[in-house]
């Protein structure tokens, strides 16, 4: 397994990015000010991180390392392991019976896998949104305000603005101000899947892991998730599964590849879809196989 | 000028005569097509007379018990005690509200040690602990109800001396743990694995997303599943035998036995004397009153569900 040099790169990407479309991406609704430098960079880092399911393998000694401030793709045919990956980092995974895992996996310098982590406050810091978008059976207000309220208990004005603030972090408060109040189930699928992620966003995560976000989103809802990605990376890290190519490269710094529960190329993402290393890499971005 | 030097003879255009195997075809079919709508027919005869006859016995029940018990139920039968033989007029006022002592307290006992076990079973199906209590809850949910009364009086009446309304509960709630244990954890069961996760992604410990999350999404068919159950055993006639017993006086004391309802039904139906035939009527028709209030509740409940929540 390769290690990469990414602290160098990721300048570089992230100016090669904005260089290619800044427009576009600016337009795109920044109500907030520059936040405050988190004293977490929020910098996710493997260290031979293996996992199973009962006595099948799943991954297979992952390193890698998603930067902060940055945009991570994970790629790779079905059954790679990048969502188990992915789940391993808040520690989803940890509830399926049978599941052990080995290896490190570092939030910053917290490995989140010793004994005796707090696996409650470590998901509060690693947010998380699913493919198939699960906004709680309430309203628009209390999905959002979910989070915080049991977390640290805030008092009505204070959640009143953690409310606000992220839904408009997620662009979905202009479309939802005036029906705070109604279910959450009324909404659009893309209306729905920006809401979860407005719910992931208000416990203040450091982290948003994204699986499949857009995957059941039409085109025109994958782009607002994609310009809404693009704003979140600015305050913290993201790491986004998809299947879709195209996303990956649209949207990420740095791609990961996945195949058969290995990493087989980790790199920026220009240099992934343009001069690949491995030719498993290259024939799967270019289509001859997955 | 010419004229044809044979007249043709004006033949109609000729339809294609069927062949023989078409023509056999044709009668084939002709005969199964009237085979078919017969067989068709006769099975639809027989399945609706199946289904009237699935439902003429509550038609049945409830137009006698109309017919019967109307003429007694007035203001007093709900506010007046019985009289004694002889007395026209009086009520029932004892049993019904013994009953609904009764059922309440059951409740009071029954639901939340059901919906605790249904929520046990759903969330950790796979233990060796599990799988018993849900094989346990099965025979439970199929005993005969006087073997809960025999349960109630040994455990209960026995060792305290005397009948009471709190062993009748007792005996009503036995019946109620496994009915409300297993819908509880069929809704649970339905509950989606995604709601579930976004609450844990959330920070969530696990009995608060239980408590919350998933008791709540499923609120709705426990309710109804809980209506069911209360129904049930409001009409119970055998667990209460010899244990809340039957009151004549008024009582409201969970420590005394207490009237109740299908009790007082029993006791008037089989006496001698017309004035208490009519007051069993009577208390017949409301007690499947009752059922039929809790049984439409519950279908209300299980329209919400199925509604989405609104606001």
């Amino acid at each position: 397994m390769r290690e990469t040099e990414r602290g160098t790169r990721n300048e570089e990407a992230a100016t090669a990015r904005v260089g290619t479309e800044p427009e576009a991406r600016a337009s795109s609704s920044s109500v907030l000010g520059p936040r405050p430098a988190s004293p977490h960079p929020g910098t996710v880092h493997s260290e031979k991180f293996s996992f199973w399911y009962g006595p099948k393998q799943a991954l297979h000694d992952i390193t890698l390392t998603m930067p902060a401030r940055s945009i991570t793709a994970l790629i790779g045919p079905s059954g790679c392991g990048k969502s188990t990956f992915l789940r391993s980092i808040n520690r989803l995974n940890a509830l399926i019976i049978g599941a052990r895992a080995e290896g490190r996996i570092r939030l910053d310098e917290e490995d989140i896998y010793a004994p005796g982590t707090d696996v409650v406050a470590l998901r509060q810091r690693v947010g998380m949104v699913f493919q198939r978008w699960n906004p709680f059976p309430k309203s628009i207000y209390d999905n959002v305000a979910y989070g915080p309220r049991i977390n640290d208990s805030p008092s009505r004005a204070a959640l009143d603005e953690i409310v606000e603030t992220s839904l408009r972090r997620a662009a979905l408060w202009d479309e939802v101000k005036d029906r705070l109040r109604q279910s959450a189930l009324r909404l659009s699928g893309g209306q729905q899947q920006r809401l979860c992620i407005a719910r992931a966003l208000a416990n203040e995560p450091e982290v948003l892991l994204l699986d499949e976000p857009a995957s059941a989103l039409d085109p025109i809802a994958t782009q607002r998730i994609e310009e809404l990605l693009y704003e979140l990376k600015q305050e913290l890290t993201v790491v986004i599964v998809t299947h879709n190519l195209q996303q990956a490269a649209r949207v990420s710094d740095y791609t990961a590849f996945f195949y058969l529960g290995r990493l087989v190329e980790a790199d920026a993402t220009n240099q992934i879809f343009t001069n690949p290393r491995e030719d498993q890499t290259d024939a799967y971005i270019t289509g001859r196989f997955g | 000028m010419s004229t044809p030097l044979v007249a043709r003879p004006q033949v109609p255009p000729r339809r294609p005569r069927p062949s023989q195997s078409q023509r056999a075809f044709a009668e084939r079919t002709q005969r199964t097509l009237w085979r078919r709508r017969l067989v068709n027919r006769v099975m639809v005869v027989i399945l609706g007379t199946a289904a009237i006859v699935a439902t003429l016995p509550l038609l049945f029940i409830l137009f006698h018990l109309v017919k019967e018990g109307a003429s007694a139920i007035s203001l007093d039968f709900f506010t007046r005690m019985p009289k004694p033989v002889g007395e026209a007029g009086g009520g029932l006022a004892n049993g019904i509200v013994g009953t609904l002592i009764l059922v309440g307290v059951a409740a009071a006992i029954g639901l939340p040690i059901g919906v605790g076990a249904g929520l046990y079973l759903a969330e950790n199906g796979r233990t060796r602990l599990a799988n018993t209590v849900r094989f346990l809850s099965d025979v439970l949910n199929g005993l005969p109800s006087i073997v809960m009364g025999i349960f109630a009086w040994q455990f209960l009446v026995r060792p305290i001396g005397h009948f009471s309304a709190l062993a009748g509960s007792v005996a009503l709630a036995a019946m109620m743990i496994p009915m409300v244990t297993r819908t509880t954890e069929e809704m649970v069961r339905l509950v989606p694995v995604a709601l579930r996760e976004a609450a844990l992604a959330l920070g969530y410990t696990r009995w608060r997303t239980s408590l919350t999350v998933v008791l709540r999404t499923a609120t709705a068919g426990i309710v109804t599943g809980a209506l069911v159950a209360i129904a049930r055993i409001a009409g119970e006639t055998a667990p209460l035998l010899f244990t809340a017993f039957g009151n004549q006086f008024w009582s409201v004391r969970l420590s005394e036995p207490i009237a109740a309802l299908p009790l007082q039904i029993f006791t008037y139906a089989v006496s001698p004397y017309d004035e208490w035939h009519a007051l069993a009527w009577a208390g017949a028709l409301v007690l499947i009153a009752l059922v039929l209030l809790i049984s439409l509740a519950a279908r209300f409940a299980t329209r919400a569900r199925f509604g989405g929540m609104g606001d």
